[in-house]
């Protein structure tokens, strides 16, 4: 039955494929076929990709996008380090500390191509839940902020009672989910490095955990959330979209000497994702979407259950109705895909906050030219794409959607709060450090072995 | 004590055979101190108890990731750091992610060290995959077999055949649509299923 379903996504693309090629005539098709290896990690932001090659965006732009499947972040980093691979679906963090040479390696990446904005969660363990609840009479709706503050009422009880500290999983040391936790602690005045443990463990064994007792709750993409709120393992308590309601996420990262050689193909890499893109993003695409992700080769969980998390409707326990949380997960509206020069800024002055890198004009450099919009607006510059102005932007100004300057048609930005209120202006990044109060000192013996 | 005692090997694999494969390979290279880890749980507590200088984990174990955070964080245990091509000797780094295991050495053991034990590792594991193939192989081999003779029946008794005139049936069949008759045995037992 998989086997068939699968064939049957196959089919519709190779005929997508052919329609999309006669209704752009006008557009030269690439002779030559180039052929990109892409690695990916099971998660529902996986989408982009797997769309490009199941519904023939790629197979379009005469690109032979072969998708694999990796078990960990570190492997994705070694097959594209040795060139196993091109490309990947990557933590955008994780490109950044590439060419930081973070982690023990360095290895030139790029990241022309944003796959998605959002899509994490936080879940904490039932019981942890219960006390929070009980400490500060929560109905459940509360946000982001009020749910850290009980968080802190529960580690201050412990820790008069001299319990052990609190243990929470992420998935990898320069992943936003680790930036995103340590940034949602911090603001309730929990220190991520004195006052919880903080563990990376692969999104798939995090339910696992999770219900083993191991962790007591963890920040790790969807759909392994919704997953554990619905199996009763936790309760789902503060969505990303809900700490910076458009945040960074995963980046197509591709080895600079690949771009170097391949440039045309990187366009066409480029305008097959944004394709992919836009058809990921169409609500009437969904339910097709879920089924085509459901599938084992790709993220292997209940179709209805990625459908809803597609659809922004999360069940945070068994018990509760279930919630919408709008932009929960974005492939494309609200400029998704554009790499802002602005994000990778940010997640540098986290990486600088957490002590993982020292800051240094060179190191500010070297992040910010991980992300390149140039690529992107080289590639898409014929196809009437609104596109940004700028290549930077002041993140977290924006209440609401708002229409702004373009290269052509209207585009629209935003919301992009963050929760607390601040903002992030990547012109003015020591300002934007020395306002934390909860920071970690660069430790060069601590890191020593990873610089 | 001759340089190869004195290093300890810690094996992280799930693959029990596989583990017992290289460790045997390690052994009969003289190494005497290696430690086979292939369950998960309280994985930092049995490297510490291990104490290692060098570290094999197969690159399909997710808890790579797990075990990298628990060297950049962790006071309790001597850091070993990932071999990488740029730093090491490339060409084995990249026979080894072929291989399908990654390596990790503490910080300040020679290079030239653990060349050796790293190009037994590569081997064995080579000889592993080369062993599974074989038996994959095998195992296809025989319920291709299986699924011909289902389909052999099928003719014999729907079309009244001897064994070997439905066997030259399925054959020519194949041959003129240029498929394998373990394929088209697959096709004519699923559609027969269809009729019943």
């Amino acid at each position: 039955m998989l086997i068939d379903a699968s064939e049957r996504f196959r089919k519709a693309g190779q005929k997508r494929g052919k329609e999309a090629k006669g209704a752009m005539n006008d557009t030269p098709v690439r002779r030559r076929q180039t052929t990109l290896r892409c690695g990916f990690i099971p998660l529902i932001d996986c989408a982009v990709p797997v769309v490009a090659k199941e519904m023939g965006f790629a197979a379009q732009e005469n690109i032979d996008l072969q998708l694999v499947r990796e078990t960990s972040w570190a492997n994705i980093r070694d097959r594209v380090t040795v060139g196993h691979i091109e490309g990947a679906h990557m933590l955008a963090g994780m490109a950044i500390a590439a060419n930081l040479g973070l982690g023990n390696v360095r290895s030139a990446l790029a990241a022309p191509f944003s796959l998605g904005l959002n899509g994490n969660a936080i879940t904490v363990s039932t019981s942890l839940y219960e006390r929070m609840a009980a400490a500060s009479d929560l109905t459940g709706a509360e946000g982001p902020m009020e749910m850290a503050q009980a968080l802190a009422e529960v580690i201050a009880a412990r820790k008069a009672a001299g319990d052990e500290p609190l243990t929470f999983g992420m998935v990898y040391p320069f992943s936003c989910h680790n930036y995103e936790l340590r940034y949602w602690l911090a603001a309730a005045g929990i220190h991520p490095d004195q006052d919880v443990r903080i563990v990376v463990i692969p999104p798939p064994l995090m339910v696992e955990y999770l219900e083993g007792g191991f962790v007591d709750g963890f920040c790790v993409g969807e759909p392994w959330n919704s997953l554990a709120a619905t199996a009763g393992a936790g309760r789902l308590i503060v969505a990303n979209a809900d700490l910076w309601r458009m945040g960074p996420e995963k980046v197509l990262g591709l080895r600079t000497d690949w771009i170097e050689r391949e440039p045309e193909a990187v366009a066409a890499l480029i305008r097959a994702m944004d394709r992919a893109a836009r058809w990921a993003d169409d609500p009437a695409n969904r339910t097709e979407l879920a089924a085509l992700l459901s599938q084992p080769d790709y993220v292997g969980v209940d179709a209805k259950l990625v459908e809803n998390i597609l659809a922004g409707v999360l069940q945070r326990s068994p018990t509760e109705p279930p919630t919408e949380t709008p932009n929960l997960v974005l492939f494309h509206r609200n400029a998704a895909n554009f790499p802002w020069k602005s994000h990778a800024l940010w997640i540098y002055s986290q990486m600088v906050r957490w002590g993982q890198v020292p800051d240094t004009p060179r190191n500010r450099e070297i992040a910010a030219a991980t992300y390149r919009p140039d690529l992107y607006r080289h590639a898409l510059r014929d196809f009437q794409i609104a596109m940004p102005a700028r290549n930077s932007k002041l993140e977290g100004s924006l209440r609401e959607a708002t229409p702004v300057g373009s290269e052509s048609g209207t585009l629209y930005l935003g919301p992009d709060e963050f929760f607390d209120g601040r903002r992030f202006d990547p012109d003015r990044l020591d300002d934007y450090l020395a306002s934390f109060d909860i920071s970690r000192p660069f430790d060069p013996d601590a890191m020593a072995h990873f610089a | 004590m001759s340089a190869a005692e004195s290093i300890t090997i810690l094996i992280i694999d799930e693959n029990q055979i596989r583990a017992s494969i290289l460790k045997d390979g390690l052994s009969e290279a003289g190494h005497t101190r290696i430690v086979v880890i292939d369950e998960m749980s309280n994985l930092l507590r049995k490297i510490v108890d291990a104490d290692p200088d060098v570290i094999f984990i197969d690159l399909e174990n997710p808890n790579r990731d797990v075990l990298e955070q628990m060297f950049m964080v962790s006071r309790t245990v001597r850091r070993p750091v990932a071999m990488f091509v740029d730093q090491s000797d490339s060409a084995s780094i990249e026979a080894a992610i072929d291989a399908g295991v990654s390596a990790y050495v503490v910080d300040g053991l020679k290079k030239e060290r653990v060349k050796s034990i790293l190009d037994m590792t590569i081997s064995r594991f080579n000889a592993f995959a080369r062993l599974q193939a074989e038996l994959d192989a095998a195992k296809q081999k025989l319920e291709d077999r299986k699924i011909i003779e289902k389909a052999k029946g099928i003719l014999m008794q729907t079309r009244n055949l001897t064994e070997e005139q439905a066997y030259a049936l399925l054959r020519k069949n194949a041959m003129d649509r240029e498929i394998k008759i373990s394929e088209l045995a697959r096709s004519l037992v699923t559609a027969s299923g269809l009729l019943e």
